[in-house]
């Protein structure tokens, strides 16, 4: 299958940091690739750089018409200000040139009830506001989610609810799915293919290949345990 | 003491509605700062118009588009800087319009001397007003998402620093069209107060954008109107009405 994205000699630099030095690698269209790696290893810089937020060095390139829906860390918004998560949807509507009702669609998709939606977005709490980050991001018709800790701050339930979301939209619409995750077990069920960010380390394959307990502790530093969840 | 008359007052109504609206991003933007600061660069091109005896109004528009473009290459370039750099762009502006500038000039030029308007500066303030109004709302949806995230916004097909340039000018734009009837140092604080208690009052985009527009509209009515009652300065009556609405919005309870 054709590459997705194609990324070649990477490299993003802070000054006198190099943050990502020479980082390989493809992503198959539909396929998914998982990011891991410890606190500060650059993963976040890289998907930065992927869509085009930071300088870097080297080659990103992206599928002709590849359309990327993103999904920020946490976003630090002031509580005060009056904008709905309908506003900010309806927003990106219109930017996208989408019909007005995909915000609902959208909202439906990813479980936030219209009257948390009709809130000032400052008012959201961590998960609902992850919820309405996802549904800005699936307007517009994207071919591509990219994912960063999209699961931060949302409880058990809704952190399930929504990775099988990813994993139905990605079956139903061949959305290739790029993922910052911390949790392990679902990278090893989710992922096709791995991608792992150390210090002095950096190695792509497949989940069963690279999860190793030996790998992990060169990884993060110390034993890392994940447990295997039953698909389902 | 001014006569009021329908023409100068339709036009500062208009200037009012362009005011509310680019606050409003102003405010969310978190750049009230920086867009006070802006306003005051106006001063040297007033001086420097007022000695090449051409149209003020002219000499402020060139220095505040100037130095909107200064603003925005020095964001862009130091990025975490941008209050202490318009602090710098705002103190040389002040002292180079002083320098420029004679006293009577100066006092004018930054509190504004709202008096007969021709025909011309009428029509073309007008155009202006509704230049800026036309894009605020078309750019209203591109505004806000920039404004929740930058790289949210680039992976939507938006130019965000082109969008923040054209916002910066059509902020520009608004203070000059204040000029006249403000002044530099009066003409940011209505972009401003309308805006901050809006954005108390309202919960939604919508909202905020109508309150906005509605205090700064009836706050410069209400100021013309009192002011050649009291035979007063228009300027001054203006703000202190907007700064009353703002004090008013504080008793109003706030949702959520």
């Amino acid at each position: 299958m054709a590459a997705f994205l194609e990324v070649r000699g990477l490299r993003v630099r802070f000054g006198a940091r190099e943050v990502l030095r020479g980082l390989d690698f493809d992503v198959a269209a539909g396929g998914s690739l998982a990011v891991i790696g410890p606190n500060g290893s650059g993963k976040t810089v890289l998907f930065r750089a992927l869509i085009g937020a930071l300088p870097y060095e080297g080659t990103i390139r992206w599928a002709p018409g590849a359309r990327l829906g993103y999904v920020p860390q946490k976003l630090d918004i002031e509580r005060g200000l009056p904008l709905t998560g309908l506003d900010f949807l309806h927003a990106k509507a219109s930017v996208a040139k989408a019909p007005r009702e995909e915000a609902d669609r959208a909202l439906s998709a990813v479980g936030l009830s219209a009257a948390a939606a009709a809130r000032p977005i400052g008012a959201l709490s961590g998960g609902q506001f992850q919820r309405l980050l996802l549904a800005f991001a699936l307007i517009g018709g994207p071919n591509a989610l990219i994912l960063d800790e999209p699961t931060a701050g949302v409880d058990e339930p809704g952190q399930e609810r929504l990775h099988s979301l990813v994993r139905r939209l990605q079956a139903e619409r061949g959305l290739t799915v790029l993922t910052i995750s911390h949790d392990l077990s679902v990278v090893y069920r989710d992922a096709a293919q791995v991608l792992c960010l150390g210090e002095d380390h950096v190695c792509v394959g497949a989940p069963k290949e690279i999860l190793t307990p030996q790998l992990l502790e060169r990884l993060y530093g110390s034993p890392a345990g994940f447990h295997v969840h039953g698909h389902g | 003491m001014a006569t009021v008359d329908p023409a100068s007052l339709t036009l500062a109504a208009a200037m009012a509605c362009a005011a509310g609206l680019v606050g409003c991003f102003a405010v969310m933007r978190r750049m009230t700062l920086a867009a006070d600061a802006l306003s005051h660069v106006a001063l040297p091109g007033i001086g420097i118009a007022l000695l090449l005896r051409i149209h003020p109004a002219f000499g402020a528009a060139a220095a505040l588009f100037l130095g909107t473009l200064l603003v925005w290459s020095l964001e862009r370039r130091t990025r975490f800087s941008t209050e202490a750099v318009i602090g710098v762009v705002f103190s040389a502006s002040l002292a180079l319009g002083s320098l420029l500038a004679s006293g009577e000039e100066l006092i004018e030029a930054l509190l504004g001397r709202p008096g007969a308007l021709s025909r011309t500066e009428i029509v073309i303030g007008l155009l202006a007003a509704a230049a800026v109004v036309v894009f605020i709302l078309r750019a209203k949806d591109r505004l806000v998402v920039a404004l929740v995230s930058p790289d949210i916004a680039r992976t939507a097909g938006i130019d965000a620093p082109r969008l923040d340039l054209l916002y910066l000018m059509a902020f520009a734009l608004t203070v000059a069209l204040g000029l006249r009837y403000l002044g530099a140092l009066l003409m940011g604080s209505l972009v401003i107060i309308p805006a901050v208690a809006a954005k108390r009052l309202a919960s939604s985009l919508r909202g905020m954008l109508a309150a906005s527009v509605a205090i700064a509209v009836f706050s410069t009515l209400a100021g013309t109107v009192l002011a050649s009652r009291l035979g007063r300065e228009t300027g001054p009556l203006i703000i202190l009405t907007a700064a009353a609405c703002f004090f008013l919005s504080l008793f109003v309870p706030r949702e959520a």
